[in-house]
Order: structure tokens, then sequence, then C-alpha cells
């Protein structure tokens, strides 16, 4: 019998797609997901597990979709998951879950994220019947609301904790709420996940810098312990002439002033953005893609440029794919040189044509400048995505705390104990820019260490 | 949250409003601004803190009603809170000795110079300050900036009050006949520039408050970057004081007209709304 391959998933058609921000991809319905779900062989030593940074036991909650038991499906997913809605949605599952998953050896895996997001979004409801236990007394101090602080928070609120998350901006999510557009991360699924923490008794206050409007050593004078999830929100430049042009932002500017503020909905809303016709983008992560198919709903003619070759793409393959169906150009081997303008605004790119090197320190092979070979691109637009760096607040204005080359903050890698007492910390501002997934399991292991840490006096 | 307790007009089109932010209050210090929106779909604006008083946990700001956000602000009556106060953000200016000083103030940085003056005389500096506005009406605050300084100038444009011309013309006085240590220069870009290009002659350190269009205001989106000694600066967190002569005011001054069609656009919109 011919293996089948897996049940392809409902999407927006990309003419339609393109003109709109509404989710692209529309998920599986109950038929095609037990169809999907048929295809596990359920293991005995189920391969998939060691692929996922959280190891959800994926062979059993497919098991319980096959069985059409949909919540305790869900209930198995979040033993191991805080956001499965989110994780179903964005993780970059050919290189985890999927990736490792004995059919990808013979053929295509089984779609695990999809039927994870399946499961999240059937259970719509079932945040009501939430178990935690009674309350112990105790404070905790989270500082950040991205997918790590929220997973601290909901971890350690189950467990009777008074938790109070700080977050700096006006809206909970981290990046998830900032970073990832709509037609990958509806807000509501954020609000959803969001509403279910609020729900668990934490107590969410915007608005608060920590290391500004309290210190973190103030904090620790009124919490037992403190989670720093602070991300790694500072954006990295390319730092070539004419970078400050009009018209030049980096990623998190573009992607902020519309998914934070909502911009492409000015004058309703205040924030305005200025894009013109011709938009660069520069870099080949999802940050990247994300800028190019924003840019490209808002109608512009979108290329991307990357310095290594397609194969090193480091973006979710899916969405390469999609922005590909969208239209989105792009060329590769190249990096910017130098900007140019006219009265200010950007309208000239001149590249460096580059070619690959050995492999390094990554495993990818190393972009090297091909000797005297340049051309030029003419743009009204370029948005830099390049990367991001921890941000720098918290380290600055915090005493003891020991921090890397990078600005990371350095801890121990199963705890996330800094190097000071009552303080953890994980997700981005401890790994660089990594994966939702990784944030989260980071936020989990902490949770469990803060418990012990909390229960035994012993640091 | 954030209940506006007391509202001031100043001029025209200056107000003055006291509001609760008590987390705020406790912790700014001289030099630091906070970020603001007034309703759920509004901007986010940088805005200095004039006074904060912690045992009443609220903090003064004195703004210019110049666009769609600060009108929208300058409508809000006393009792009505804002969607959003965050801060503080940015440096605290180098409170410390300099000795002999002076600052330069026009339009709304009469009002954010004043924590900054206020610190700069506790530690013993003699402060001459120059204050500057286009015609009489459009100055406040001489009152309280006169009471902190040892001496005062004032400069209209129009010789309506005080000496006629602009701020950097008692500044060459003072720059040729008297030892200065140190200007502070905070107001608009155009006038920051004259004073660095002024004192640069003269070898006098001079700090300038700068005001580029920002967004989060913690360093994440690099909006408000701009070029001191040819390298990229983001005002937010390396800010917002920095070294006068080492500022490349033609870019801040083009960066920060980057909006300016969807400013009026919106202007016009509220206008027509209003009307
Ligand atoms: C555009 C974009 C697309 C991405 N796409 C994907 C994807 O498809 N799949 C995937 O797995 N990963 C993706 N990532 C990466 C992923 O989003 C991050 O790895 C993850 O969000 C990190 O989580 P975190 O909780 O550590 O930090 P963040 O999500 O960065 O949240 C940190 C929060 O802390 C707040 N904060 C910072 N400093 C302070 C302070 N001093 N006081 C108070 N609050 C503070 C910030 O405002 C922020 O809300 C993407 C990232 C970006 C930028
Ligand atoms: C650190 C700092 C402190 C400041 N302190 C004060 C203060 O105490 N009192 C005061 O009256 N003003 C202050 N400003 C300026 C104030 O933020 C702007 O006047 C305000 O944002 C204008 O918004 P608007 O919508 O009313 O006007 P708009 O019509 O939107 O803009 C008018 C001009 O203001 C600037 N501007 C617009 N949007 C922003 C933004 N998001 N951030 C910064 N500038 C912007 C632009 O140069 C623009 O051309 C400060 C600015 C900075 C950077
Ligand atoms: S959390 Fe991510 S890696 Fe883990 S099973 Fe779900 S989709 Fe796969
Ligand atoms: S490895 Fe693949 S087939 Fe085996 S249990 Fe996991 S998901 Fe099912
Ligand atoms: S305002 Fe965003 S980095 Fe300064």
């Amino acid at each position: 019998m011919p293996r089948r391959t897996r049940v392809p998933m409902r999407e927006q058609n990309p003419e339609d797609r393109i003109k709109n921000f509404d989710e692209v991809a529309l998920g599986y319905s109950e038929d095609e997901a037990l169809l999907e779900a048929d295809r596990c062989l359920n293991c005995p030593k189920p391969r998939c597990i060691e692929g996922c940074p959280v190891g959800i036991d994926i062979p059993a909650f497919i098991s319980l979709i096959k069985e059409r038991k949909y919540r305790e499906a869900y209930r198995k997913i979040k033993e191991r998951d805080s956001l499965p809605a989110i994780t179903g949605r964005v993780c970059p599952q050919e290189n985890q879950c999927e990736k490792t998953c004995v059919l990808a050896r013979t053929g295509e895996p089984v779609a695990i994220g999809r039927l994870e997001r399946f499961v999240a979004d059937y259970c719509v409801e079932d945040i009501q019947e939430i178990k935690k236990d009674p309350p112990n007394g105790k404070r905790i101090a989270v500082v950040g609301s991205g997918p790590a602080g929220l997973t601290v928070s909901a971890d350690l609120a189950k467990l009777g904790y008074s938790v109070t998350l700080f977050e700096a901006l006006h809206l909970p999510g981290g990046v998830l709420t900032y970073g990832i557009p709509d037609f990958r991360l509806p807000k509501d699924i954020i609000k959803r996940e969001f509403d279910y923490v609020r729900a668990l008794g934490v107590e969410f206050i915007p608005n608060v810098v920590v290391g500004k409007t309290i210190l973190l050593d103030e904090l620790l004078k009124d919490y037992g312990a403190v989670f720093i999830g602070s991300g790694a929100g500072a954006p990295v430049f390319l730092n070539v002439p004419g970078e400050n042009l009009l018209g030049i932002y980096s990623a998190n500017e573009f992607l902020s002033r519309i998914n934070l503020m909502r911009a492409h909905r000015f004058p309703e809303y205040d924030t305005p953005l200025r894009i013109g016709k011709k938009v660069l983008v520069v870099g080949g992560g999802n940050v990247a893609m994300d800028s190019a198919r924003v840019s490209r709903r808002l109608g512009a003619d979108v290329t991307i440029l990357y310095r290594r070759s397609r194969e090193e793409l480091p973006a979710r393959l899916e969405e390469i794919k999609r922005a590909e169906e969208e239209g989105i150009n792009f060329v590769f081997l190249a990096t910017p040189l130098a900007f140019s303008g006219n009265n200010g605004w950007v309208d000239t790119v001149e590249c460096q044509e580059m070619e690959l090197g050995e492999p390094d320190e990554s495993g990818r092979r190393s972009p090297i400048p091909k000797k005297g070979s340049t051309f030029t691109l003419k743009v009204d637009t370029v948005i830099i995505a390049i990367g991001n760096r921890p941000n720098p607040i918290i380290a600055k204005t915090t005493q003891g705390l020991e921090i890397g080359r990078h600005g990371e903050i350095i801890v121990d890698p199963i705890t996330g104990k800094t190097s000071k007492v009552g303080v953890f910390a994980g997700g981005d501002i401890v790994s660089g820019s990594a994966t939702v997934i990784e944030a989260m399991g980071a936020g989990r292991r902490s949770a469990m260490a803060m418990h012990k840490y909390l229960t035994t006096k012993v640091w | 949250m954030y209940k506006i307790v007391d509202k001031k007009r100043l001029s025209d089109n200056v107000v003055q409003m006291v509001i609760e932010a008590p987390l705020i209050a406790k912790s700014i210090k001289p030099g630091q601004f906070i970020i603001i929106m007034v309703y759920e779909k509004g901007e986010r604006i940088p805005l200095t803190v004039v006074t904060s008083d912690k045992e009443k946990g609220l903090i003064t700001i004195v703004f210019q009603e110049v666009g769609k956000t600060t009108k929208l602000l300058g409508k809000k009556e006393i009792g009505e809170e804002l969607y959003a106060v965050m801060g503080p953000n940015g440096n605290p200016f180098p409170i410390k000795y300099y000795g002999n000083i002076v600052l330069v103030a026009g339009g709304v940085g009469v009002a954010e110079v004043v924590p900054i003056a206020k610190a700069l005389k506790e530690v013993g500096n003699y402060i001459t300050t120059i204050v500057g506005a286009r015609t009489k009406d459009l100055l406040f605050f001489t009152d309280v900036l006169g009471s902190i300084s040892n001496k005062l100038y004032i400069t209209t444009d129009d010789g309506t009050y005080g000496i006629k011309g602009l701020v950097t013309l008692p500044l060459k006085e003072l720059l040729d006949n008297t030892h200065i240590d140190m200007v502070l220069a905070v107001g608009p870009t155009i006038m920051m520039r004259a004073v660095s290009d002024l004192t640069r002659g003269y070898n006098v350190k001079t700090y300038v408050s700068l005001n580029p269009i920002m967004i989060d205001g913690t360093g994440m989106c690099g909006g408000c970057r701009v070029t001191v000694d040819g390298k990229t600066k983001f005002v937010c967190v390396d800010g917002p004081e920095f070294d006068g002569h080492l500022v490349n005011f033609d870019e801040l001054m083009m960066r920060q007209k980057t909006y300016i069609e969807q400013e009026r656009l919106a202007l016009k919109l509220l206008e027509e709304k209003n009307a």
C-alpha cells in the first residue's frame, strides 16, 4: 500500500491574501485532523518527542485525536506546552518534532504542528475549567510578557503563587504581539492565551520598565523570586553609510508600527507609516519574511536580499514557500554596502555580491565578498531584518547579574538561575533570538526551579 | 490609573497637566522622559516630566499642542484618565558641579529644562538662563526659571519683550565676556543647532536634549536613531542628552519630518471632526 502523503491544510489564495491581514492558513477540519492523525504509527520509540524542545507526548495526544477525545488531547499537550494554539502555528516544526518523526525518513512526516493547532482551536472554551492549588502566600515577579514570561506566570499561578507580571509596553505578548503579524498569528489567539493567564489570577501591570520604573533589586525586596523574560528586542543595523536615510526601518520598527500600533489602519489609528512602491528587505529569517509579507499586503513590490543562498534561509520553510507564492522576489548572495538618497529619502542601494566559503561555527557556509562584483538596486523603502540583541536595560541597572559577551544573561541551563540569588532568567534574553517554544521551555524549567527554591529555601 | 488631577493653560497652545503615576513619580530623575498614549488607538509620544511629587504619586508635564496627539491630550479634562503612561525613559542628566553654566531654552524646552536646572543649582552651580520665544505671548515659566537662575535673559524675535533677537545674541555676549564651563540647550532642534554652532568656536562643552520621533522608548525599534560623532545612537536609551558639537543635526531635522504628510492629514481630520 502506498503511504499516504500528509493532509494539506487549506489556505487563503495568494491573490486574495495579499489584500488582507487575515490568517493565511485556515486549519484542519475535524475530518482532516482525523485523517492526518491516522498516519501516525504510534511508534513504541517515538522519535518525534526528542525533536520537541518541551517533550510533548506526541503519539499520546495523536492517539487521543484518533479516539475523538479532543479535550483529553488538549490536556495532554498542555502538560508540556502552555500555549499550543501559538506553537501549533509558529513552531519551526520541520527542524523540530517533524524532523525527527520516523515517517520523515521515507516520506512526509506526520503534520504534528497542524494537529496541535487543531486540538488547541477545537478546545477554545476549555479554559473555563481551571484547576489551581490554593494560594500559598508567596509572591513572584515576572518581567516581560513574551512566551517565556507568560509560561512562568501561568505555571506558578497554578501552583498557588501570587504572580505579578510586569511589561514595558502597553500590551502583553512580547514578540507575539509586536513582531509576528496577524496573518500568521491572529491577535485573538494571543488574547485568548493571555486571558487564560489572567484567569489563573496573575496580576498584569503594563507600562513598567524594570530597571527604570522599578529596579530589579527593589522587586527582590517585595517578591520571593524574580524571573526575567525580557527578550532580545534591540535591533541590529548594518552600520553602512546612509542607513539613517528616511524610508529605512529596522524590522522591529516596521513591524511594531503595524502589529502593535496598527499603522496599516491609519488614520483610524494615529500611528503613521510611510511605505513606498519598491521595498527591499535585508535578511532571511522569520523576521525578514514577516516584514516582506506585510509590505506586500501594503501594496508594494518586494525583494528580499539575503547574503547566503536559498538553502541557508533560516526562516520556517512554510513561510518561505508562502512568501514566494505571494510574489516576493529573492536576491541571494548579496548584501548592502551603502544607501543613497534623494531629498533625504533612500532611493538606491549599492550591493556587494557574495559567494559561499567554508562552513562557520553555525554549520552554515559563510558568505564572503566576491571581489569587484557590485550592483545597485532602485528602492524607496528598506527594512533591515538582520537580527536582534538582548535588551540591555536590566543588565545596565542591576548589580551582580552576570552578563555575557552579547549582552545575554548568563544562567544555569537547567534551572535558569542567574548569578544573583532569587533571580531567574530565560527565553531570548538568555539564548539570543530563538523560538517561541524554546522560550516557553525555558520558562517552564525556571518555574519548576523557582518552586523548588521557594519551597526549600536552598539556592 | 493615570488620572489627570490638575490642568492649566500656560499660553495659547501650551498646557500643564498633573497626572497620577506613582511608580514614575518615585523613580524619575532630571532629564528623563515618559511615553504616553492618550487613548487606545493613539500614538506613543515622549514628554518630559517637569516636576514630580513622590509622596502624592504625581508627575507634571508641560506640552505644546502641535499635532493630533498633543491636541487630543490638551482636550483631556481633570478627572479623565490617559490610556498609558510609561517611564522613566532615557538617562538622567549628569548632575554635578560644573561652575558657570548657561542654560538656553526655547519653546516647551523652557519647561523641560526646569528639573535639570533645579538639580544643577542644588549642587552649587552658577546658573545663567536665556529664554527665547517668538513673541511675548508665547512666554511662560519665566518666573519659575527666574527663581532658579542666578541670572535670567529673555529674548523675543520681534522685540515685544526683553532683548530683541535670538537666544544666540545674549549667549554670544556671555561667551565673549565671561568664562563659561558648560552650556545646555533645550528646545527646538534649530535652536539647539544654532547654540552648538556658536559654542563650538569657543570650545565650551555643550549639551543638547534631542527630540526625534519615538515609538517604544525602550531601545526596541531604532526609530529614534541619530548620528553622534559618526556613530548611530538611540536617543531613548543612549540619550536624550548628547554633546551638541558631535550631533548630526541635519539628519535629525530631516528624520523629524518623516511623517509630515500623515501628521497634516491627521490634524485636518481631527479639526473637521471637532468643527
Ligand atoms: C518578527 C518575528 C517573527 C518570529 N517568528 C517566529 C516563528 O515563526 N516561530 C518561532 O518559534 N519564533 C519566532 N520568532 C522568535 C520568537 O518570537 C522569540 O524567540 C520569542 O518571542 C522569545 O520569547 P521571550 O519571552 O524570551 O521574549 P519576547 O517575546 O521578546 O518578550 C519579551 C517581553 O519583555 C518586555 N520587556 C523587555 N524589557 C523589559 C523590561 N526591562 N521591563 C519590562 N518588560 C520588558 C518586552 O517589551 C517584551 O514584551 C520571531 C521573532 C520575530 C521578531
Ligand atoms: C525625549 C523627548 C522629550 C519631549 N518632551 C516634550 C515636552 O516635555 N513637551 C512637549 O510639548 N513636547 C515634548 N517632546 C516633543 C513631543 O513628543 C512632540 O511634540 C509630539 O510627539 C508631537 O505629537 P503630535 O501628534 O501632537 O504632533 P504631530 O503632528 O504628530 O508631530 C509634530 C512633530 O512632532 C514630532 N513627533 C511626531 N510624532 C512623534 C513621536 N511619536 N515622538 C516624538 N516626536 C514626534 C515630529 O517631529 C513632528 O513633525 C519631546 C520629545 C522627545 C523626543
Ligand atoms: S511544541 Fe512545537 S516542536 Fe513541540 S510538538 Fe508542538 S509543534 Fe512540535
Ligand atoms: S515519530 Fe512520527 S509516526 Fe512515530 S509516533 Fe511520532 S509522530 Fe507518530
Ligand atoms: S524609541 Fe524605539 S528605540 Fe528609541
